[in-house]
């Protein structure tokens, strides 16, 4: 594949369809059996990680690479003080060379806070500006949006046409379709480790792309569960709960059968929500009605008790045993009821019920017996959903539930939802995907600053309109 | 927020120091001699081995290792030093015991480096298997006994002395010279640490060590550098130790090694790596020395010094926690 000098392109591909490995060759982190890379006409066989920098390729890493523990401003210059063979440290130069770097771009954060401290987009702004201080002539950026929301998406895309018109190539790396399109001037797409189509942006279609990535067609049952049912009972209802310094005046209710989402910024206190609603941090005050009947959770075993269930952003740090086998997971919140007549759990009871849901939801696994740390990011989802599902949930809370999930994987848990509801299942998405909470959901609400300002059934709102009450915001 | 943060950092010392103030304080209200010069000496020619020790652990911590070896590095280094001067009878050249016994040091510490760099081994399981392996092999090879006759030159270290002066009881005091490598070793690890790529490198290291390869460091480099320094250190305790005691004895210094590393977290130090600093480990080192020392002074059973150092080090490490905790709470909204 070739990168032109100043142009966007896009690396596009699903989980495991070989872009990481592809990444590290070009930063020279791993070498490559056989084949060349050429730089500016610089032929190399082994290109070791100095070279690559020299070069004046810069690689942003889906885990942006910096640390934690040093101050933005020396995370910053540290890579150039490198680069110049320093030994000694100047802490002067060290701001001088930090305020350079975001002057950049023109951000403006706190150089003498420790990145640990810092915002998912902090920190990315953070690592965009490292690397425009070394010369850079390429850019590769690995999945840079996964944590962002559509504004900071928005603002990223600015800076790489700002980068762009400084005629530095872009190398995006990236399976998220509208992006892609959005941003990009040319598109290689990988499959299977090969590539397996490559263009002009423009002759790219979204089934297209699809269908290069995933190699199946795009099935659209993707209608949206618009019709609103009016059931006897709201199967949640919430009134005026309250929780300082994250939420308030928070009234909203939900049908058996219905699918809601609730969008905003990071920060606008969704989470803080969903995390109230399950318990986790438990409200000041309000009333929250499960089936009619007022409820209290203060803990998670109360919410559990309710019949709510949780499914978190961060998957790998709090909804998953990522070292347990799929098993295991699965089966954690029901283990009471796999009890044999001596307390002890019963090994082919967990063994069935592990089965049924890992065919039930497709879980793409080798067996029942395999740690979870080794599926994708999309089957990773998927366990942590039959977790909830094994343990006959009523109210399901879903954060973010395709954030960093492949098509394929996305397309799936979709049509998970739509049928999960069909059931009878009231589901809660949080989620920054507005095309998803369109297709998923009957109403939507804007949350802001802790409050749900606008309420919308998907039937008289469209993408555009909701991404601009959301732009408003900002 | 860089405000609220160097304060923590600052309070976390500032805490350490207050601790230190206070127990000293009590300590000298109770028995006035606690305040005497050559108690103070005392203190302080108590804090040069373990200090230096924990100059060597604090660089380990920071770079996300650990190293329980150090002890049996120490041990090894001055045995094999004092058998190996009076076997040849170099007993006059004290700069000849210091190289020598550094040098072991630096060779045993660059085989744990070894291990941990060339096997990719957690640090803990390796020095804990150097440890043993060290120590065996010098109760093996190289003797069990004591050597009481310490070389000449290691003799007249020990009596060498700073700001001596006669008390009008006719007892001579002085200040160890062995303070002077202390305080020339805590120096050179502070300007190590905050001023040179490699001692960034250290707390980069600590921090994200993928990071760390992908900046450019050479994580390999760093890692020999650090476990030699430790092992070098080390062995520098080890003669300045058998100096003091006036004999080598292959059993000593064991166990003791927990007791340093608690000083270094007591001090600030995250045990997960990355964070940590010279000011901290040195007010660790004092405060632990001080209650080793004194509690004797308030009459207080040696069996309870054990009990007041292991509540310090829960408190101290516990304090560090909970603030950790309540800043997460902060931010999982």
């Amino acid at each position: 594949m070739t990168v032109n000098q100043g142009e966007i392109h896009c690396l596009a591909g699903e989980n495991g369809s070989g872009k990481s490995t592809f990444i590290n060759l070009i930063g020279g982190f791993y070498q490559p059996d056989s084949g060349q890379i050429s730089i500016n006409g610089k032929t190399f066989k082994h290109l070791q990680p100095i070279d690559a920098i020299q070069e004046g390729i810069q690689i942003i890493y889906q885990d942006f690479s910096l640390f934690p523990n040093l101050t933005v401003a020396e995370n910053l210059a540290l890579n150039t003080l490198l680069e110049h063979k320093r030994r000694l440290i100047n802490w002067t130069e060290v701001k001088r060379i930090a305020q350079n770097a975001i002057a950049q771009i023109g951000i403006d954060i706190d150089l003498e806070t420790p990145v640990s401290e810092l915002s998912v987009a902090e920190k990315q702004l953070t690592a965009v500006s490292r690397a425009l201080l070394h010369d850079a002539r390429m850019i590769v950026m690995d999945e840079p949006t996964t944590a962002l929301t559509r504004i900071e998406v928005d603002r990223l895309f600015q800076i790489i046409k700002k980068l762009q018109t400084g005629g530095i190539s872009i190398l995006f790396v990236s399976h998220k379709l509208n992006e892609m399109l959005e941003i990009s001037e040319r598109i290689t797409i990988l499959r299977n480790g090969r590539v397996v189509s490559e263009g002009r942006t423009s002759t790219f279609d979204p089934q297209e792309l699809v269908y290069h990535m995933t190699g199946r067609k795009l099935t659209t049952g993707d209608r949206a569960l618009q019709q609103r049912r009016y059931g006897k009972n709201h199967l949640l209802r919430v009134v005026n709960l309250f929780k300082k310094n994250t939420f308030r005046h928070i009234s909203f209710d939900l049908q058996a059968s219905e699918v809601i989402g609730i969008t905003g910024l990071l920060g606008s206190g969704r989470t803080g929500l969903a995390l109230s609603l399950f318990g986790v941090n438990p409200a000041d005050s309000g009333e929250i009605y499960v089936d009619g009947d007022q409820v209290t959770i203060h803990s998670v075993p109360d919410a559990m008790r309710c019949g709510l269930a949780y499914v978190p952003e961060d998957r790998l740090t709090e909804g998953l045993f990522l070292q347990q086998t799929v098993e295991k997971n699965i089966v954690i919140s029901v283990l009471a009821s796999l009890l044999n007549w001596c307390r002890l759990i019963n090994r082919n009871m967990t063994q069935i019920l592990a089965k049924k849901w890992i065919s039930d939801l497709q879980i793409a696994t080798p067996s029942e017996k395999t740690a979870v740390q080794w599926l994708s990011g999309g089957n990773q989802q998927k366990t942590v959903l039959a977790k909830w599902l094994a343990a006959n949930a009523k109210i399901l809370i879903l954060n973010g539930p395709t954030a960093g999930v492949d098509i394929g994987a996305k397309m799936d848990i979709h049509q998970k939802i739509r049928q999960l509801a069909e059931k009878g299942m009231g589901m809660l998405i949080i989620s920054d995907d507005i095309p998803e909470l369109i297709q998923t959901c009957s109403r939507i609400f804007v949350m802001h600053r802790g409050e749900l300002i606008d309420e919308f059934a998907t039937g008289e709102i469209d993408e555009t309109h909701l991404v601009q009450r959301i732009g408003e915001l900002m | 927020m860089r405000v609220l943060t160097k304060k923590k950092l600052f309070q976390h010392r500032f805490f350490l120091f207050l601790v230190l103030l206070i127990v000293s304080v009590t300590i000298g209200l109770k028995n006035p001699v606690f305040f005497s010069l050559s108690n103070i000496y005392d203190i302080l020619k108590s804090s040069v081995v373990m200090g230096l020790f924990a100059v060597g652990v604090l660089i380990v911590i920071i770079s996300g290792g650990i190293d329980i070896s150090f002890t049996a590095i120490a041990a090894c280094s001055m045995y094999v030093t004092s058998k190996l001067l009076l076997a040849t009878g170099v007993t006059d050249s004290l700069v000849a015991a210091f190289m020598l016994a550094g040098f072991t040091g630096l060779l045993l510490g660059i085989f744990n480096a070894l291990f941990i760099s060339r096997f990719k081994l957690p640090t803990l399981i390796v020095t804990l298997g150097t440890a043993s392996i060290f120590r065996g092999f010098m109760l093996a090879f190289i003797g069990t006994t004591i050597v009481n006759n310490l070389p000449q030159s290691l003799v007249r270290f020990s009596k060498l002395a700073l700001f001596e002066q006669t008390l009008p009881n006719g007892e001579i005091i002085g200040l160890s010279f062995s303070i002077i490598i202390l305080l020339i070793f805590i120096l050179f690890c502070w300007i190590l640490l905050r001023y040179t790529i490699l001692g960034r490198g250290i707390y980069a290291m600590g921090g994200d060590p993928v990071a760390a390869r992908r900046a450019g460091f050479n994580l390999t480099a760093i890692r020999y550098f650090i476990y030699g320094f430790a092992g070098f250190i080390s062995g520098l305790a080890g003669i300045i130790y058998a100096s003091m005691m006036r004999n080598a004895n292959p059993f000593d210094l064991v166990g003791t090694e927990l007791v340093v590393i608690a000083a270094v977290v007591l001090g600030g130090a995250s045990i997960t790596g990355g964070k940590g600093t010279v000011t901290g480990t040195v007010l660790g080192v004092l405060l632990l020395v001080i209650i080793n020392n004194s509690l004797i002074m308030l009459n207080i059973p040696s069996y309870w010094q054990k009990v007041a150092i292991g509540l310090i080090i829960l408190a101290g490490t516990a304090a560090t926690v909970q603030r950790k905790v309540t800043e997460r709470q902060g931010k999982l909204v």
